[in-house]
């Protein structure tokens, strides 16, 4: 257990109705080393992360596993049917047990409004779909924040992500088109016009790439 | 069939695919995305396509042989088959998605059901595609060969 816990990686819970959809995010998130979590609802979301419905926090959060569950990001889709992606990013920021874990929402639609109204809701980016490894590769520094006080693994995570990185590259230069270079972005865009990726213009995050 | 030759035809089969604009970049980021330890990557979100979509399509077909028809229901199917063709870089389907879209809008069940056409067909035509290209992978594997990676500009 000492040793598993020297290497220790980065959880994330993923939520997308979609199977494809869960598919894909999953190996994005594994191809970045991080320990993944994928469930169809917001509803299996909460139950998995060990919230009780008509329950205070403080008095009944017992994580459905037998260890304590540590989900140290969660990245959901906004569409889902019951619950949208929306109403669970609210639960979680209302959860006083919960709040301090980074949300990322993920939809298909460009919709500014939408995207305004869950990043004021608390959630830390928003990527358009289909997401790809370079959106991926922005959500160590939201991890950092929370995991800040664990510097012991600190560096594990960095040698891990370097050498995913390194992997990552030597694939793009066999394809001879910089994949995981940060400029892609703004090249993705002369590419493909009907991806346009919000732009956070309303001071409300600041993208750090 | 030699291994060098198998590839080339891969190479030459899939860009074919690009060109006509069956496939896009988001089908390259799959590709990108498998290797030694998650061999099948391509080939499983293919087959969850093709599932989905499947009852998609039978789930739109019902929906608009209804008395009334539930345009917002629609509306859903149609959003879940432009998300998953989307992610999958179906590009074709993913258009015709969207122009299905709109004519539930309009609550215009004619066009509603020509849409509904027009997305089965590209569906099928690229699902032919896909299957080839995958058949193709299983034999340059099989071969001993490496799957070569292009990007759409191959």
């Amino acid at each position: 257990m000492g040793l598993a816990a020297a290497e220790a990686q980065f959880h994330v819970l993923a939520v997308d109705d979609s199977s494809i959809d869960r598919k894909l995010i999953e190996m994005l998130l594994k191809k970045t080393s991080y320990h993944v979590t994928t469930v169809d609802s917001g509803s299996k979301a909460l139950e998995f992360l060990g919230w009780n419905e008509g329950n205070s926090d403080e008095a009944f959060f017992s994580p459905k596993n037998n260890q304590e569950v540590e989900v140290n990001l969660i990245i959901t889709d906004y569409c889902m049917p019951g619950m949208t992606g929306y109403d669970l990013l609210k639960k979680i920021k209302e959860s006083a047990v919960l709040r301090d874990i980074p949300v990322v929402i993920m939809s298909s639609e460009n919709v500014p409004s939408r995207i305004n109204r869950c990043l004021e809701e608390g959630a830390e980016e928003f990527f358009l779909k289909p997401v790809r490894l370079a959106d991926v590769n922005k959500l160590k520094p939201h991890i950092m924040k929370t995991k800040g006080k664990e510097t012991q693994n600190h560096e594990n995570q960095d040698n891990d992500k370097e050498i995913a990185e390194t992997e990552i590259q030597s694939q793009s230069q066999q394809q001879q088109t910089p994949q995981s270079n940060p400029k892609r972005k703004s090249m993705d865009e002369g590419l493909s016009p009907d991806r346009t990726r919000p732009r956070y213009n309303n001071g409300l995050t600041v993208m750090s790439n | 069939m030699e291994v060098e030759q198998l590839q080339r035809s891969f190479i030459e089969y899939t860009s074919g695919l690009f060109r006509e604009g069956f496939l896009d970049g988001q089908f390259s980021q799959l590709q990108m995305l498998q290797d030694e330890t998650n061999p099948d990557f391509v080939f499983e979100v293919v087959s969850l396509f093709f599932e989905d979509s499947d009852r998609l399509l039978h789930d739109l077909s019902l929906a608009l042989d209804q008395q009334n028809v539930d345009f917002k229901k629609i509306d859903a199917h149609v959003h879940q088959f432009k998300g998953s063709s989307s992610s999958i870089g179906a590009q074709r389907v993913k258009t015709a998605c969207i122009a299905f879209r709109s004519f539930c809008e309009e609550q215009n069940v004619e066009g509603c059901l020509g849409c509904l056409q027009q997305v089965k067909q590209e569906y099928l035509l690229v699902k032919t595609k896909l299957e080839a290209l995958l058949r193709l992978e299983q034999q340059i594997v099989a071969a001993g060969g490496a799957i070569p990676t292009l990007n759409e500009f191959s």
